[in-house]
């Protein structure tokens, strides 16, 4: 893709054999991914495929073994700011208040206070937080915390949005609600953003494109683009009729349901 | 900091083991985390709360209950005063120890001693545990060292200092130093081991230099575990002081121990014990005010008495 703004090309990750006279671990193996400007790539796959892995390396916190990654046209060799990642866990600093969580990325880059307050402040209005900026993460629901991991994920302004399952812990309808709040955001804010998820409703409901994974070591088995109009308002684009074709058909990749589903998973 | 890495760390710690101090504190310090604080939360649960006055008053009730048997049930059963002397007695002995055994000169030596040996036994634990956290390389070349200090049973050290720094304080406060340090160290390795990795790779995703995740979330999450390891040698300290002045003392409450002993003063040394307990639970009580301040966001689970 020409002007990509976050690209896998080739990428293999093989991680050291657990034992002594074991196996590396290939994780993933010559994948190649390319997202555009202001996309929203879903990515599903059975469980230990290495689409973890595949955001570990998005963000420079690893380096791949084989292939590069490139963000902006630019290769990655480490940690940058213009990729976040947000994951199942929240990560909320529990001795932190929620204003100071949401800042953690701002203080860590060296933004003054003030801005930094003033900014932090402003995600977490936008994510329906006002008023619980003082309160502490304990006091706060499953999804509330989200939403300001979510402030917290958006308040260093990055280009793409690396996300692992970030509602998967939330009950189903705080689900819906924050997937909504997430849609509504990335399409406000033109965020890129590759979204690992096992929920494949979700994925039909957010993405333009869905890339399917197979079991590991990773590779892609299959890549389509979602045609149902209404991205940013995904409460209505999952009543579409043809959602049900698409969920079906990523059963079928999936092999869900089959009867030898238990050995390919 | 890798997943593997980190496992492979946490096995190579010495284990926490058991202290061979008479009083036998819990084995594992490391169980009791973060407990008790936090005060901010409003919702309180309903027993178990705190003291109503209903158990306060049944609280005092069993104080005074357990006062009148001691002082009736012995002499009704015919035990002599010397072994088991009567609260009138023991009262009447720390009133005139007051006067002729500068009770509180002793007792204001111990408490000395309590508090250098905790405050220094403590810093150094802190220190010498991130440094360890820190640098796995380092903790497991000197693990077998750490270990094998960690086991000795640190009283039996007493003699030694006594003989090296002779009838001084100077021997009570480095036994204490000793016992103190150990529990305090290991709270702290352990929990820099076994901070959230994935809170430090959200760091990292900042990029974030390596003191940074030091002073943002290694050594905030290390404080809970630290506060708790800060408990227990709070009440070690008090053993270490005074075994060091039963071993070689002519001043502090050990020394009365001793004194009340030799005498067959029992209510002396009851008086003595129970000096002691007061200099314990006034270290435990600072401790955990200081815990509920540092410690204020932690939801409070229930609450806690020891």
């Amino acid at each position: 893709m020409a002007n990509a703004r976050i690209e896998f090309r080739n990428v293999t990750k093989r991680f050291p054999a657990r034992t002594r006279d074991g196996e590396p671990v290939v994780a993933v193996r010559n994948v190649s991914v390319s997202i555009g400007d202001g996309e929203v790539v879903a990515l599903i796959g059975p469980s230990g495929c290495g689409k973890s892995t595949l955001l570990n390396m998005g963000s420079g916190l690893y380096l791949p073994t084989e292939g590069e990654v490139y963000v902006d046209g630019r290769r990655v060799t480490g940690t940058n700011p213009q990729v976040a990642f947000m994951l199942q866990k929240d990560l909320l600093l529990p001795w932190r208040t929620v204003l100071e969580n949401a800042e953690l990325g701002l203080e860590i880059r060296g933004v003054q206070a003030r801005e930094r307050r003033q900014r932090a402040h402003a995600l977490l209005v936008k994510c329906h937080l006002s008023g619980f900026e003082q309160h502490y993460p304990h006091q706060l629901s499953g999804g509330m915390r989200q939403r300001a991991a979510l402030a917290r994920t958006l308040a260093v302004d990055p280009v793409v949005l690396l996300m692992d399952e970030p509602f998967s812990a939330l009950d189903a309808q705080t689900k819906m609600v924050l997937q909504q709040d997430l849609a509504q955001t990335v399409m406000e804010e033109r965020k890129t953003a590759l979204l690992i998820t096992h929920d494949l409703v979700e994925a039909v409901a957010l993405a333009d494109r869905i890339i399917v994974m197979s079991s590991r070591p990773g590779t892609i088995i299959e890549e389509f683009t979602v045609d149902i109009p209404g991205r940013d308002d995904p409460m209505k684009r999952r009543r579409h009729a043809r959602v049900g074709d698409y969920v079906v058909r990523l059963m079928e990749l999936l092999h869900i349901g089959d009867k030898s589903a238990a050995e390919v998973i | 900091m890798s997943t593997e890495r980190a496992a492979a760390a946490a096995q190579a710690l010495p284990d926490p083991g058991i202290e061979n101090e008479a009083e036998a504190p819990p084995a594992s310090v490391l169980v009791v985390a973060a407990q008790p604080a936090g005060k901010r939360h409003g919702r309180s649960a309903g027993a178990g709360a705190g003291f109503t006055p209903g158990t306060l008053a049944s609280s005092a009730a069993v104080l005074i209950l357990f006062l009148v048997v001691w002082q009736w049930l012995p002499a009704a059963t015919g035990v002599p005063e010397f072994i088991l002397p009567p609260p009138t007695k023991v009262w009447s002995e720390f009133v005139r120890m007051l006067g002729s055994e500068r009770l509180l000169y002793h007792s204001g030596i111990t408490a000395l001693e309590v508090v250098v040996g905790f405050v220094l036994g403590s810093l150094l634990g802190v220190m010498i545990g991130f440094v360890l956290g820190l640098s796995p390389k380092t903790e497991l070349v000197l693990s077998p060292y750490i270990l094998a200090l960690q086991i000795a049973p640190k009283v039996a050290f007493a003699p030694l200092f006594v003989m090296w720094l002779g009838y001084t304080v100077y021997p009570k406060i480095v036994v204490a130093v000793l016992i103190v340090f150990f529990p305090v160290m290991v709270n702290v390795l352990t929990a820099v081991r076994t901070v959230d990795p994935d809170m430090v790779s959200l760091a990292r995703s900042f990029s974030a230099s390596r003191l940074q995740i030091f002073r943002l979330i290694e050594y905030p999450s290390s404080l809970a575990p630290l506060f708790a390891g800060l408990r227990i040698a709070a009440t070690l300290a008090v053993i270490g002081v005074v075994v060091g002045e039963l071993v070689g003392g002519n001043i502090g409450l050990g020394y009365l121990l001793t004194f009340g002993e030799g005498e067959g003063n029992t209510a002396m040394v009851f008086v003595a014990i129970i000096m002691l307990t007061i200099i314990g639970i006034a270290a435990y009580s600072a401790v955990a005010a200081a815990e509920r301040r540092v410690l204020h966001y932690v939801p409070r689970a229930q609450h806690i008495t020891v």
